[in-house]
């Protein structure tokens, strides 16, 4: 057992988490709060330097094994912690967006009944979630896969007394484990091809490391022993390392909401709004994409897998986008957002931009935590409105909250000029969209199409959100609590927003009769908004450009490390920018200069089909749900009864009848003489029965 | 400590400590004159206290037991008539099985406190049953293993049909002829396996049999004879549909025993008898029980969706998780074998805190139903989070007790087989489907019933009850190698007689 710093970051959530969780009624919510908030902001502290240390020092990899977890023969999955790269950059993502959530969450939850609860959730979530990006091995990596799946469920579920709470708890981690189905085939298909299921070897030699090359790329890791090997199952033979790619990367579609399994993200955000931002926002969403990148050099050597990555990641990100333009819940519409985004970076990854894909996570996790926070603030603002047809005129009550939305929006779509900079996205989202064009793997001129469509529609949506929230008159809402995203069951959580009664009386001016938010919901507004606005152009050149070859230090196989824009035709290059403006143009028509041409919209049929996410839910309904319930029935109603205890034992009936009347007998006392009578006989036969045998046999 | 007790036959002061007790119950009755509730609530004492001796002895052999050495140890013999002996001796497999009875009965009774028809009498069979149910995993005479199997049923099939609920004769004498009729060809086949042999010692029998005593074609009846009993035990599909309607009927400590133990006594059956003393019918019939086994897993998840009464719910996912255990055994391999015994274990911890808590609300409500319940959470919170943790385990999460075992099965069946290995998968989300639904109904959404008003959240002895489980849940959940190295050598040594017979 070792013991570091390092082992602090992951573990004391944990305790933190395991304190605040059992102890809540002896200690109370201020205590809980305090706790989990401050054992964050330690393992924050601690993963900023190690962060630096791989952006401006030495960058040193580490390995912490702590104790056995599971070690049958050569299945041996360890308790560690590993430090490098591509668990530094998760660190401080995970960290930093987990402090200011708690932070915030002070002040939203402020008025629940069950604080204490809800920040043990938390730091439960955090600890798994970091648990997962520093594993060493793939059931540890499943370990917190599922740890972050079950903190997802409880928080989604959170408000428990609602039932469409409940219900999308359970759509999620139901999903998820259709993803997990994949995944954990694919870990069997690891450990069955290669007799391990490390990614890295234990020892701790430094050169060791690096063990291999694969295509021109030297990795660290194990897995490119798959190189060459097939899988036979019965008459079937495949090559071994796109079967495990495969069967991985159903893992992440669950997890990152990808086209097909992508139905429970939209229904997640019945969970509380930092959750939202959190956990299916900045960081468990996108642990399929750092498991895809993890796995770099396996995807590496598996064309075909890469290119179903691609193709799925590209599909994905014009689908949400699409799906997005028609939304009315201002949470839903940042939700389809985040799919839509997790859908560029597997793309990126697929095109084997793995550096990319990571690098949009982490700006992705500023700017879109930004977007949640700042929604939840426009709620909590609100009162707990979250349609946006109900809002409007919000910018003059709630300036800050404004700007940050601003900023984060400017962040979403990718705003910047080629060759001068940018906010974050810009870096990140025209890296991949022309590590797409110049990639020459399966799918990727689609992904390339399909990225700067997504960019025009994501620019739509998000000046759509901006304006609809905060621009023109505030159209509030005639039936007020029906929407009502707050059900804590008890309505004194309501009362206690004492200014709120007349709030739903539109003011003459058409300003919204909205609220700023306390500062302890602002601050983490204003971390996420620096972020923003400068994590892309600070980290740009050790992501992606000219010091990325010792920053990522061979974790992930860099393909496309040379970076810069003058691989690329000019039209490559300023087509994000040019249907970014264009989405805009749009928007401003639509919903500032002539609102009415959006409602004429509204109803068709096209309108339909996207408000109505394409009917993937009916669809799933009817097939799967449905079909469980029928599938169960069948084999209850008529294999068991009918088929099963009707040929068996229902169809001797009439013996069983000539025993019960005997039994009840039993039940006027004695019972015990009866059992030893029946005991002794049972004896008495066994012993007959054997010594008449061995007399005959003999 | 091993010091202490060398020289005692601690094996049999374990197992016949609890008859010892129900002797002793049955000589206070006969002086009491008449029952009354203090003499009751004295029995009830009397019994804690003689299973928690029991445990203690349990902790004094499974002291002296070392688990580095593969043989059976803490071996006694005691000549019998005709060559067959009173032997017992466990190895780490049996030693296991052991500790979780020893563990889980004292837990049974705090569980039957609620008892109150005929106390002393159920309080007797309930010790009975634990001393056969040890002597089951102890014997190592095959004709002492039988008559502890056998008559294990007795005492189940009383506390069934006496204690249970509205249907218990219908379900006592389904558990009864099903389980009595499967024991009955594997009693054939012991009588003829002993003949052929010579021997009606286990490990020597083994010897034989590994000397190749048993012919192919022979081994194929042994096999089909034992499977019978083993397979009903289990319960494999398709003979499975005893266990719903007795967990239904029996009572609460009656369906963790069944649960947890009971049920284990085919997996034991599997890896003591089938796999070594019939290896190549073994090898020849792994198609067939991995099929059986994913049918159960898929079939019986899918039908613990649809079900009303929580006790038949859990009764069916009993049936799924028993599924991945046979897959586990006979995949022959390290992971399977070591799989499916952690499952087995781990099984019998979660099964039987699942039968607890519906036990828990049973004894306030007096209903199994589940659309009787709905928002339990907000009378009982400490309740839905003890519920909700034994829940997550029957789901299999990792960091319950309830993973290692799916994933290692899982990992040695795709060695053999990658089909089988991605039906049984197909459990894994059948399951979260279906015990998270009816954690919904049960726990969560607000108080409709006005009836659950008033219903109080657990009592200090409802917290004593669990709390052992919890711990174990997590312990098994997060170091489950201090188990799986336990119950390395007895494993190690299985594959070798399955895989050494096969060549």
């Amino acid at each position: 057992m070792q013991f570091s710093p390092e082992v602090l970051i992951v573990v004391g959530p944990l305790i933190a988490a395991a304190f605040a969780g059992l102890l809540q009624r002896y200690i109370g919510d201020r205590v809980a709060m305090i706790v989990t908030t401050a054992s964050i902001g330690l393992s924050l502290v601690l993963s900023w330097p190690i962060f630096i240390d791989f952006v401006w020092g030495e960058g040193h990899e580490k390995l912490i094994e702590i104790a056995p977890f599971i070690h049958v023969g050569d299945f041996q999955s360890t308790w560690s912690v590993r430090i490098d790269t591509m668990s530094a950059i998760m660190l401080v993502v995970v960290n930093t967006v987990s402090f200011l959530v708690h932070l915030y969450s002070w002040g939203y939850m402020s008025e629940d009944p069950h604080k204490a609860r809800f920040f043990s959730y938390l730091s439960f979530f955090t600890f798994a979630m970091l648990a997962l990006v520093t594993a060493n091995d793939f059931i540890q990596l499943f370990f917190g896969w599922e740890g972050v799946g079950v903190a997802s469920y409880l928080l989604i579920g959170f408000w428990y007394q609602k039932r469409s709470a409940n219900d999308a708890a359970i759509k999620a981690f139901v999903t998820n484990r259709v993803g997990d189905f994949g995944f954990a085939l694919g870990i069997m298909a690891v450990f069955f091809l290669l007799g391990t299921i490390q990614f890295f070897p234990s020892s701790a030699d430094h050169a060791a490391l690096f063990s291999g090359v694969v295509n021109g790329v030297e990795v660290p890791g194990l897995l490119h022993h798959l190189e060459g090997l097939n899988l036979t199952i019965g008459s079937l033979s495949v090559p071994a390392a796109e079967l495990c790619a495969v069967l991985l990367f159903i893992g992440a579609m669950g997890k990152s909401a990808q086209f097909f399994l992508h139905v429970w993200l939209p229904d997640a955000m019945e969970g509380p709004t930092p959750v939202s931002a959190l956990i299916h926002a900045a960081t468990m969403v996108t642990a399929g994409v750092f498991m895809v990148c993890r796995l770099g050099e396996l995807y590496h050597m598996a064309p075909i897998a890469s290119g179903i990555v691609t193709i799925v990641g590209a599909a994905t990100a014009l689908f949400a986008a699409t799906v997005g333009l028609a939304q009315n819940d201002i949470k839903r519409v940042v939700a389809y957002s985040t799919c839509s985004q997790l859908g560029y970076m597997f793309f990126a990854a697929g095109v084997g931009a793995y550096n990319a894909a990571m690098f949009h996570l982490f700006t992705h996790a500023f700017f879109k935590a930004l977007l949640f926070l700042g929604a939840g603030s426009v709620i909590h603002g609100l009162h707990h409105e979250q349609d946006m047809r109900y809002m409007g005129g919000v910018r003059k009550p709630m300036m800050i909250t404004w700007a940050m939305m601003t900023i984060g929006t400017f962040a979403l779509i990718g705003f910047g000029i080629p060759g001068l900079g940018g906010f974050a996205g810009f870096y990140s989202k025209d890296a991949i969209i022309e590590a797409a064009y110049g990639s020459s793997g399966i799918g990727a001129q689609f992904a390339f199409w399909c990225g700067v469509t997504a960019a025009l529609l994501t620019s739509f949506y998000s000046w759509r959100l901006a304006f609809m929230t905060f621009e023109g008159k505030y159209r509030g809402n005639p039936d007020a609590h029906h929407h009502d995203d707050h059900a804590h069951g008890d309505a004194h959580a309501h009362d206690d927003h004492g200014h709120g009664h007349d709030a739903h009386a539109k003011p003459a001016d058409g300003t919204a009769p909205a609220h700023e938010s306390p500062w302890v919901m602002l601050i983490p507004l204003f971390v996420l908004a620096a972020g923003a606005v400068a994590a892309g152009a600070i980290f740009a050149p050790y992501f992606l450009g000219e010091h990325a070859a010792e920053f990522w230090n061979h974790v992930v196989p860099l393909a496309h490390a040379e970076g810069g824009h003058h691989d690329f035709p000019a039209w490559v290059i300023w087509a994000p920018l040019t249907v970014t403006v264009t989405g805009f143009i749009f928007a401003v028509i639509f919903y500032l200069w002539k609102p009415g041409a959006a409602k004429a919209m509204a109803g068709g049929p096209v309108w339909a089909f996207l408000y109505n996410k394409w009917y993937f839910d009916e669809l799933y309904d009817f097939i799967f749900v449905k079909g469980a319930r029928a599938f169960g029935d069948l084999f209850w109603k008529v294999g068991d009864k009918r088929l099963i205890d009707g040929l068996g034992p229902d169809g001797v009936a009439a013996t069983s009848n000539f025993f019960s009347r005997n039994l009840r007998r039993l039940q006027t006392g004695f019972v015990y003489h009866y059992s030893f009578i029946m005991l002794i006989a049972a004896v008495a036969f066994g012993a007959y029965a054997i010594l008449a045998g061995i007399g005959g046999g003999r | 400590m091993s010091e202490f007790v060398a020289g005692w036959p601690i094996l049999s002061i374990v197992t016949f400590l609890p008859a010892a007790g129900a002797l002793l119950i049955l000589l206070s009755r006969a002086s009491a004159r008449g029952e009354n509730v203090g003499y009751d609530n004295g029995v009830k004492l009397l019994t804690l206290l003689i299973t928690i001796a029991t445990f203690v002895a349990s902790l004094f052999a499974f002291a002296a037991f070392d688990f580095r050495n593969p043989d059976y140890q803490l071996q006694e013999s005691i000549p019998w008539a005709f060559g067959a002996s009173y032997a017992m001796g466990v190895d780490t497999l049996a030693m296991s099985l052991v500790m979780l009875t020893t563990f889980l009965t004292p837990i049974c009774i705090l569980a039957s406190w609620v008892i109150e028809k005929q106390v002393s009498s159920y309080m007797v069979l309930f010790l009975i049953l634990e001393s056969l149910m040890i002597g089951v995993f102890c014997a190592q005479d095959i004709i002492l293993f039988y008559i502890f199997f056998e008559a294990g049923l007795i005492p189940m099939f009383i506390l069934i049909g006496v204690w249970g609920g509205e249907r218990r004769v219908y379900a006592a004498f389904k558990f009864f002829l099903y389980t009595l009729l499967g024991s009955l060809l594997m009693l054939v086949a012991i009588i003829y396996m002993i003949a052929v042999a010579g021997t009606s010692n286990i490990p020597a029998l083994t010897a034989f049999a590994q000397g190749g005593g048993f012919s192919p074609d022979v081994q194929i009846w042994l096999w089909l004879a034992f499977f019978a009993s083993f397979a009903v035990k289990m319960p494999m599909w398709p003979v499975h549909t005893w266990l719903p309607d007795a967990h239904v009927e029996a009572p609460t400590a009656a369906s963790v025993v069944l649960a947890a133990i009971l049920l284990k006594m085919g997996g034991y059956g599997f890896l003591r008898f089938s796999l070594p003393m019939f290896p190549d019918a073994s090898h020849y019939f792994t198609p067939f029980v991995f099929l059986l086994s994913v049918i159960a897993i898929v079939w019986a998840s899918l039908v613990a969706f649809r079900q009303v009464d929580m006790k038949k719910l859990i009764a069916y996912s009993s049936v799924a998780h028993m599924g991945f255990v046979t897959m586990g055994i006979f995949s022959g391999n390290e992971q399977g074998i070591q799989g499916a015994i952690f499952q087995m274990l781990s099984h019998g911890i979660i099964s039987g805190a699942l039968f607890l808590c519906v036990g828990v609300v049973y004894d306030r409500m007096h209903t199994r139903e589940i659309a009787f319940y709905g928002g339990l959470v907000n009378r009982m919170p400490v309740y839905a989070a003890v519920f909700m943790l034994f829940t997550m385990g029957n789901v299999g999460l990792p960091g319950t007790s309830g993973f290692p075992g799916e994933i290692l099965t899982m990992v040695g069946a795709f060695q053999v087989n990658a089909w089988i290995a991605a039906a049984a998968a197909l459990g894994v989300i059948f399951s979260a489907a279906y015990a998270l639904t009816l954690y919904r109904k049960v726990a969560l959404g607000n108080i409709e019933n006005p009836k659950l008003d008033k219903i109080a959240d657990l009592d200090a002895r409802e917290w004593v009850q669990f709390v052992p489980l919890v711990i174990a849940t997590l312990i098994m959940g997060l170091a489950p190698t201090y188990v799986l190295d336990f119950t390395a050598n007895s494993a190690q040594t299985i594959i070798s007689q399955f895989a050494g017979a096969a060549q």
